[in-house]
């Protein structure tokens, strides 16, 4: 596995609250290979934030807490690097975007002061060529008016033009990994496609990594290769994005494919999976899923089952001797 | 034939945009700007439109929580745009909404109990021993326990919220309800819950829905016919199954192409469009749409193309339709 840039294994992340230790990511490993387009899906709350932020360095100070495990970055630790190391992978190597265009980018200054800002951390330019290089990254990611724009604020521009831009920002660093968290969610269909297929054409132009945070189905399946799928903290089934949608393993996956309705042709009911997503920490003993598992045995209610196989795996009693 | 429960005509919503010292109006935002549907009894009628499109603006002026600029409501034969604070009290009853975040629509200091008993209390419905018998009838009803309704709306789930707030709107035995997007804050398993629920509560109750969200295959799902809005404008409307089958507007076909669909094997070519929609206070000539259009002609910047019916009984509004 000497070609995955990126290497999580068994991270743990917790939050410190009144309420006592809340584990909100809880013991996952994954890997990312150079170039690919990692999915990453599941519910809300089932810690896929907390995952992409524990990789960024981005964890709540100080509540939020990495207690356990790697991330391994070209072969080195770095789930315990300083803040200033961490801010010049930050800048170089990896790059974030969220779902919220407007939160992430400062209202106060314009779109021109904000890319330059980011090129100047990681390159050596004169004003000239800052700007030239700004307006580049605006015409890469399809924005129009490029030199116009560089001197607006993001209040003046859309939601799909600011989620652009942030992703303009982002590339500025030609970063290896590229962490895309729910990137599309507050857009509508229509953006969302474009954004999408801006994505998979940096995706290729550049051999960028992506990690795609999201949790819609659709989504997954028409931009990923491999999908990992989360449910409360834990990964439950990682695998090739035909296998996961052709032959889901976790009665989780299942359930959630099974629920969603068809564009194409009307079932009379939908398929529902029983009761609600846990609480983190609220499960003490057994397979987080268990209380809503149409499969469930007395095993399940006792042990936590390992997210085992080769290739295709899952986390589940069903399917432990495939492995 | 079904029964008409609703038909709108030409329902506008203008926003005037005051600017300057002066507060002259300067501009006006079309949010609604002339559309027309009806609705049969029994059916659900789904409404379907990016954001802004108008859906919402619409919604809310069925029940008068917003007043029109212009059109008619007529609601069993009766034009409530023309009643009385007083007469559109009982409409009220007949007509409630679901909101999307149903947490922000429960008041947090209330017991779940007395937030289902409200609107009882404001359409003076029975005693209060009858209503809270009510309440606990209701909450069975949408698939929570009696025992909750002495619990508070922060110690329930999305899910369960939408419920309650499924079960308030029930509480007056309305005819008329209309879903502003009511699962659109739920994960994708408790989702179809919801979804599930409406349907079960439709055929026992014999209730009409307007279904107003943005996510196309919810709103198949769960609806007889849909329309198309597109800023401000109704620009298709058709049974559902016509309209997802063969869209023959420009912008539905657009819209169901741009779905991502959970199916890796079947990857569809999107129609990109460019470009966002424009602002409703500065909408394009002629069709709203034509300057995003992949196939617009030269007419299109020039008329306005009027909502018309086809042979098969949809309704479509593009000059490039025949
Ligand atoms: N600052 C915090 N303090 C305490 N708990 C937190 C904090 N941030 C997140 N959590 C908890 O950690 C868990 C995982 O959260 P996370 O944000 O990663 O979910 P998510 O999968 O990204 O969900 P969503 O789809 O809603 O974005 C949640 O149960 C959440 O309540
Ligand atoms: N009070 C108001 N003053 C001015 N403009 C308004 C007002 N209320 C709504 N609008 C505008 O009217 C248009 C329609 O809004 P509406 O809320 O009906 O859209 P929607 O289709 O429900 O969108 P969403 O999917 O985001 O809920 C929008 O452009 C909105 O900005
Ligand atoms: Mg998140
Ligand atoms: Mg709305």
């Amino acid at each position: 596995m000497s070609d995955s840039i990126l290497e999580v294994s068994n991270l743990r992340t917790s939050f410190f609250t009144d309420d006592g230790e809340v584990p909100a990511v809880d013991g996952i490993s994954f890997s990312i290979k150079e170039g690919e387009i990692l999915g990453v899906v599941g519910e809300s709350g089932c810690g896929k934030s907390v995952t992409s932020l524990s990789i960024m360095g981005l964890l709540p100070h100080p509540q939020g807490k990495i207690v356990g495990g790697q991330i391994m970055y070209e072969g080195k630790d770095i789930s315990h690097l300083k803040e200033a190391e961490m801010r010049k992978l930050r800048g170089n190597d990896l790059a974030m975007i969220f779902q919220e265009p407007m939160t992430s980018l400062n209202p106060v200054f314009t779109i021109g002061e904000q890319l330059t800002e980011a090129i100047r951390l990681h390159n050596h330019m004169s004003k000239q060529e800052q700007n030239n290089r700004a307006v580049e990254l605006l015409k890469l990611v399809g924005l129009p008016r490029a030199t116009e724009l560089l001197k607006e604020y993001p209040h003046e521009l859309s939601g799909g033009m600011r989620q652009r831009v942030m992703i303009a920002i982002a590339m500025s660093c030609n970063p290896k990994v590229l962490i895309a968290d729910e990137p599309t969610t507050a857009l509508d269909v229509t953006i969302q496609a474009q954004i999408l297929d801006l994505m998979l054409k940096l995706n290729q132009e550049t051999h960028t990594a992506i990690m795609l945070i999201t949790h819609d189905l659709g989504v997954v399946a028409q931009v990923c290769k491999r999908v990992v799928v989360m449910y409360g903290g834990k990964i439950v089934e990682e695998g090739d994005v035909k296998d996961i949608f052709n032959h889901p393993k976790h009665p989780y996956t299942e359930g959630l494919i099974k629920s969603i309705p068809d564009l194409y042709s009307k079932k009379d009911k939908l398929y529902s999976i029983k009761g609600s997503v846990p609480k983190p920490g609220s499960i003490k003993k057994g397979c987080l899923f268990a209380p809503r598992c149409d499969y469930v045995m007395d095993k399940c209610k006792e042990q936590v089952p390992e997210l085992l196989g080769s290739g295709h795996k899952s986390r589940c009693f069903l399917h432990q001797d495939e492995a | 034939m079904s029964e008409l429960l609703l038909d709108v005509a030409n329902l506008k919503k203008y926003y005037p945009i005051k600017q300057g010292v002066f507060n002259k109006t300067k501009e006006t935002v079309r949010a609604v700007d002339g559309v027309s549907f009806k609705v049969n009894k029994g059916e659900t009628l789904g409404i379907v439109g990016e954001s802004g499109c108008g859906k919402s603006t619409t919604g809310r002026m069925i029940m008068r929580l917003i007043e029109p600029t212009d059109g008619k409501v007529i609601f069993e034969g009766q034009d409530i745009l023309n009643l009385s604070k007083h007469e559109m009290r009982k409409v009220r009853k007949d007509i409630q909404m679901i909101f999307q975040d149903p947490f922000a629509s429960l008041n947090p200091r209330q017991t779940v109990g007395q937030i289902i008993e409200e609107p009882m209390i404001v359409h003076k419905m029975g005693d209060r021993k009858k209503r809270q018998a009510r309440v606990q009838e209701l909450l069975e009803l949408v698939g929570l326990s009696a025992y909750h309704a002495k619990r508070y709306p922060h110690q329930f789930s999305g899910g369960q919220r939408q419920r309650i707030g499924i079960a308030r709107a029930l509480a007056v035995e309305p005819k008329l309800i209309i879903a502003d997007e009511p699962v659109s804050a739920l994960d994708v398993s408790v989702q179809s819950q919801v979804l599930n629920l409406l349907q079960d509560l439709q055929k026992k109750l014999n209730l009409t829905y307007i279904f107003i969200a943005h996510d196309l295959s919810v709103v198949r799902h769960i609806s007889n016919r849909v329309g198309v809005m597109y800023l401000g404008k109704m620009v298709e409307l058709a049974d559902s199954e016509t309209l997802y089958r063969e869209p023959k507007h420009p912008y539905t076909q657009a819209l169901l192409s741009a779905v991502p669909i959970p199916d890796p094997e079947n990857k569809t070519k999107r129609i990109i469009l460019s470009g966002d929609v424009p602002s409703p206070a500065h909408p394009p000539s002629g069709c709203p749409f034509h300057d995003r259009c992949p196939v617009a002609k030269a007419i299109c910047s020039e008329e306005i193309p009027h909502l018309r019916e086809l042979a098969d009984g949809r309704l479509v509004s593009c000059h490039l339709v025949d």
